[in-house]
Parts: structure tokens; C-alpha cells; sequence
């Protein structure tokens, strides 16, 4: 369809939702900052690997023994079996987020569904889903975490699989809360009289209804899982070596400290600003699509 | 508050321990191997005597057995043997409990001294250059790695400056006060710094909350300094949205402990988690768990009945 033009006097149409979004985002600095800070460092791990000269395990073998020192070969030195330290930090990177984002996938769907059904039932539905995310709150994550991953040794798809199923709670408990709200609405009670179902209600009519807090929400949960996933490394217990994570360079890195210091740096500079930038970005997207006027 | 409330609220933890010992305990018994594993491959061990071994703790037994009889136990107030010290779990985590409030206790106390002003400065300010100085420093609080930032501090005040001892809970021979404060300090600090972090946050949105009311403006017309109207008059209010999350990160803390207390080499129950895991030791492991559990349930009822209490418009029925 051609643009229509519109005479000056007539006054203009109120914008798109997206479009205020995208306004009130872009007026958030740190949100901006935080969002391409996120896009280098995706470019970078995406494309970094193809343009180093070693692999992540490739190993020099006349460095081996203890860490080596920056150099015009070795940016950011090498660990003590001779691999390259800025390669295995570049794909840690991508170990990293795919955990972070996968995790946070996970959580958000999870966490979405129960509660959806949580808020959109009610009664029984609501009370058992309800005390299990009680019962899944009061056991101290991190811990859990451990002992999952200590005793059932799981692959990484599974690790991610079980960072994800342990951070959906507070997810569950928002989307709850909107459901039971939104569930009364009238557009709710007009698709109900059209005849559309449980399923219908729920995702067709009231989950878009509820996008913005979901987005938000997902976006801080891709900082716990990063988060997580990076203790769990530097504890031993995530993802294993040879395979490069941000949290298991900095356990491989504690252990030489006095010797190397560049080693431990890099790693933990990388998560605290992925982390910081995911927060800011969330925080934007708070302010952008939940406006408190 | 009524007193019916109170118990209303403490019998509801019952039914909340029940299903996370059910949860934990499958996950502890389901796992694949056990504690016995160390011994299997030992030539010197008889397959009666590991028979046996698995006889004392009850092994042998089909799960939802072992966990009735773990559960009848554990209400009486035992609750098993530690299969790597053979000590009783009670006496053992105890024995660490020690070092984690001290800990704990010592951060927490850090943290509100730092975040009650921080919060009420930037809240007074706000929108200022210091406001959003702060504002930025406490997402960097929140978004960075504990474990990294304890690095950090041992490199810079163990390696470089040789202030700090790096880890340990006192010297070999030592345990004087000034001792045991150099030994504390870094892991306190790294345990305090989210949470004043967030704390902070939270006291400065409650402080601009309180701080919009009438009766400010009206303790402000009697002609009370801003200082005398933010402590006696704003501060008690704002405090309360806070003491929910101050409980609430009770839970950070538990989690915090066992990363600060491994690089730290600290002897709370934080450590004696990692030593259990690495042992396979099932009771001490569902020892440990229930606890920061049971920690976890009495720090949100704390909070509930902290809140009700501090809140007169608050009547549960």
C-alpha cells in the first residue's frame, strides 16, 4: 500500500507499541551500552576462533610446565600445559553464553508455564504448582546445583538443562501474578464467550499480554545462568576441561596466582561485564516496555 | 499480630521441609554409585565387610525405606553418621557452624552498616551525580563474581602487598584477635559486597517512597532538621519493604559461603559441603542441605513476621 501523506493539521496518530519501545529503550544509556557490548563480544566469539592461529587445546609444547607470560604471539599468555590463553578465553566465550542462553530458555519456558497454569486455574492446580516453587526457592541454589552436577556427572546439554530447571521460580511467581490479573480482563471474557479454549485463553489471549515482564525476566535470567554455570566451573563441578568455560579458566587460573596473574584477570573481567551489560539491558527493557507513568 | 498467626505461619514449614527432604533425598539416593565406591575397588576389602559397611548405614535397604527410616530418625534428633569421619552429622555440622556465623554474621553486619547510608544518601540526592554514580556501582556490585573478586583481593593483598594472610581461619600458633581479623576481612568483604549492593537499592526506593508522604512534610514544618526528619522519622518506614530482602538474601549468603569459604580455605559448613561431596557422604550431604534449608524457611518467616509486626497496617488474619 502507497504512504498515505498527511496534511500537517491533522494530528498525528499515537505510534505503535514497538515503536515506543524501541524510543524509550534508546533513551536508556546504559541499556545501549549494555546491548553492544553484548553484540562485539557475540561477534567476537563467533568469528575470533576462525582468525586465531591455535585451537583451544592445541597445545605448544615447548611451553609446557608453567603459564607463559603476554607476548606478541600469545596476547594474553599461555596456561601451563602451553595452550593459548586469548583462544580458550574467545571460546569459553561461546561456551559461556550458549550455557547462559540456553539456560535461560529453559527457565523462561519453564517458569512460564507454570505460571501460566498457575494463575489461569487457580485452586488445586495453583496450590501444588505453587508449593513446589516454595519447596524449590528454600533449598539454597548454588549448593543444589553442586550436588547435582557432583553426583549425577551430567553432559553438558543436561547441565544446562539443570541450570535452567533451577532458576525458573521467580519467573513462575511474576507470570502468575499477571495471569491472575489479566484472566479478568474483558478481552479475556470475550474470547471465553467465542468458545476458546484452556489452551487458547492461555497463550493466544493473555500470554502476549504479559510479554513485557517475560522479556525482562528472561533477560536477567541469562545473567543467574551465566552466573551459575561460571561458579559451578570454578567450583569443578560444570563443564570439564579440555573444553574452555569463563568459570573453569579461573579455577585452572587460582591455582597459579602468584605465578600468572594475567591468567585469572581476563576470565572474571568477561563475566563481570557480560553479567553487567545482561542487567543493564534488562533494566532498559524494564523501563522501555513497563513504563510507569 | 496475632499469636495464631505466628503459628499459623511456623506449621506451614512443615509440609515445606517434607517435600524438600523427599526431593533432596531422591536426588542424594538415585544418583548413580555411592559412598561404598571408594571401597569397591580396594583388593583389601571383603565383599562381606562391604555387605556389612552397607548394613550399618542402612544401604542395603530400598530407598522409600531408607528414607522413612532416615526421616523417623531425624525427628528424634539423629541424624546419621558421617560415612567419611564416622561422627555423628549433628556433631560435625555444629562443629562448623562456628566459623559460618561468624562469617556470615560479621558480612552482614558490613552490609548494612554500608548500605543503610548508602541508601539513604542516594535517595536524599536523588538524581544527582552521586545517585547515578551509585546506581551504576551497585549493578557492577551485583553483576561480579564472587569467586573472581576473592581472587582479586588475595592477589592484590596477599601477593602484591603481603597485608592479608590469603586464606585460613587463623595462623598455626596464632588466634589472637588482630589475627583472626586479618583472616577475616577478605571473606567478609567479598560476602558483604552484593549484598549491600542490593540492599542499598532497596533501602533508597523505600526511602524516596517514605520521603513523598505527608508526614515528613509535616515533621519538615514543625521545623525538624533533614537529618532529624530522614533518621526519626523516614528511616523506620523505609527500612520496611527492605527486611524482606535482607531475608530473603539469607539465602546468597548460604550459597556465597560455600564459594568464599572454598578459596578462602575458611572452616565453616560451606567447606565441609565441598569435603562431603568429594567423599560421597550421603547423611553429611542431606545433613548440610536440610540445614540451609531449614535456614532459608526460618529466615522468609522471620521476615513475614518482622514485617507484620513493623507494619501496624498489616493484619494477617
Amino acid at each position: 500500500m502507497a504512504e498515505t501523506v498527511l496534511p500537517l493539521a491533522t494530528i498525528q496518530p499515537p505510534q505503535s507499541y514497538g515503536r515506543r519501545v524501541v524510543k524509550r529503550f534508546l533513551k536508556h544509556r546504559p541499556a545501549v551500552a549494555g546491548l553492544t557490548f553484548l553484540v562485539l563480544l557475540g561477534v567476537l566469539i563467533i568469528v575470533g576462533p576462525y582468525f586465531s592461529p591455535y585451537s583451544f587445546d592445541g597445545q605448544d609444547f615447548n611451553l609446557i610446565g608453567s603459564p607463559g607470560p603476554m607476548s606478541a604471539e600469545h596476547w594474553l599468555g599461555t596456561d601451563e600445559l602451553g595452550r593459548d590463553a586469548m583462544t580458550r578465553l574467545i571460546y569459553g566465550g561461546r561456551v559461556s553464553l550458549a550455557v547462559g542462553l540456553a539456560g535461560a530458555i529453559i527457565a523462561t519456558f519453564a517458569g512460564t508455564l507454570v505460571g501460566a497454569l498457575s494463575g489461569f486455574y487457580r485452586g488445586w492446580t495453583d496450590a501444588i504448582l505453587m508449593r513446589l516453587t516454595d519447596v524449590m526457592l528454600s533449598i539454597p541454589t548454588l549448593p543444589l546445583v553442586l550436588l547435582l552436577s557432583g553426583l549425577f556427572r551430567p553432559s553438558p546439554p543436561l547441565l544446562v538443562a539443570i541450570v535452567g530447571l533451577l532458576i525458573w521460580m521467580g519467573t513462575a511467581r511474576l507470570v502468575r501474578s499477571q495471569f491472575l490479573a489479566l484472566r479478568e480482563r474483558e478481552f479475556v471474557e470475550a474470547a471465553r464467550a467465542l468458545g476458546a479454549g484452556g489452551a487458547r485463553l492461555m497463550f493466544r489471549h493473555i500470554l502476549p499480554n504479559a510479554i513485557g515482564p517475560i522479556t525482562v525476566s528472561a533477560t536477567l535470567a541469562v545473567g543467574s545462568a551465566i552466573m551459575l554455570e561460571s561458579a559451578l566451573s570454578f567450583l569443578g563441578f560444570g563443564i570439564q576441561p579440555p573444553v574452555p568455560t569463563w568459570g573453569n579458566l579461573l579455577n585452572s587460573a587460582s591455582s597459579w596466582l602468584s605465578v600468572a596473574p594475567w591468567l585469572a584477570i581476563p576470565p572474571g573481567l568477561l563475566i563481570l561485564c557480560t553479567v553487567l551489560a545482561v542487567n543493564f539491558l534488562g533494566d532498559g527493557l524494564r523501563d522501555a516496555m513497563e513504563p510507569k507513568e | 499480630m496475632s499469636l495464631g498467626y505466628v503459628l499459623r505461619r511456623l506449621l506451614s514449614a512443615i509440609p515445606l521441609l517434607l517435600g524438600i527432604s523427599v526431593i533432596l533425598f531422591a536426588i542424594i539416593h538415585l544418583a548413580p554409585g555411592g559412598p561404598l565406591d571408594m571401597y569397591t575397588e580396594n583388593p583389601a576389602v571383603s565383599k562381606e565387610a562391604l555387605e556389612q559397611i552397607a548394613a550399618a548405614y542402612g544401604l542395603d535397604q530400598p530407598v522409600p525405606v531408607q528414607y522413612f527410616l532416615w526421616l523417623k530418625s531425624m525427628l528424634i534428633g539423629d541424624w546419621g553418621y558421617s560415612i567419611r569421619t564416622g561422627r555423628p552429622v549433628l556433631t560435625e555440622i555444629v562443629g562448623r557452624l562456628g566459623p559460618t556465623l561468624e562469617l556470615g554474621g560479621l558480612s552482614l553486619l558490613i552490609s548494612l552498616l554500608i548500605a543503610i547510608p548508602l541508601g539513604i544518601i542516594s535517595a536524599s540526592r536523588r538524581g544527582s551525580k552521586l545517585d547515578s554514580t551509585l546506581t551504576l556501582a551497585s549493578f557492577a556490585g551485583i553483576s561480579i563474581p564472587v569467586f573472581w573478586l576473592a581472587l582479586l583481593l588475595q592477589l592484590f593483598f596477599s601477593v602484591e602487598l603481603g597485608w592479608l594472610p590469603s586464606a585460613g581461619y587463623k595462623s598455626i600458633g596464632g588466634g589472637g584477635f588482630a589475627d583472626r581479623l586479618s583472616h577475616i576481612v577478605m571473606p567478609a568483604a567479598v560476602l558483604s559486597l552484593a549484598t549491600v549492593a542490593s540492599w542499598s537499592r532497596f533501602i533508597r526506593s523505600g526511602m524516596i517512597d517514605v520521603l513523598n508522604q505527608d508526614y515528613i512534610r509535616t515533621a519538615y514544618a514543625k521545623g525538624r532538621s533533614e537529618r532529624g526528619v530522614v533518621i526519626m522519622h523516614a528511616l523506620r518506614n523505609a527500612m520496611i519493604p527492605a527486611v524482606t530482602v535482607i531475608a530473603v538474601d539469607f539465602a546468597t549468603v548460604i550459597s556465597g559461603a560455600v564459594i568464599t569459604e572454598t578459596v578462602f580455605a575458611w572452616p565453616g559448613i560451606g567447606r565441609l559441603f565441598m569435603e562431603s561431596m568429594d567423599g560421597r557422604d550421603y547423611p553429611m550431604l542431606m545433613g548440610l542441605m536440610m540445614m540451609g534449608s531449614l535456614g532459608i524457611i526460618i529466615a522468609n518467616i522471620v521476615a513475614d513476621l518482622t514485617y507484620a509486626s513493623l507494619d501496624p497496617r498489616i493484619r494477617y488474619g
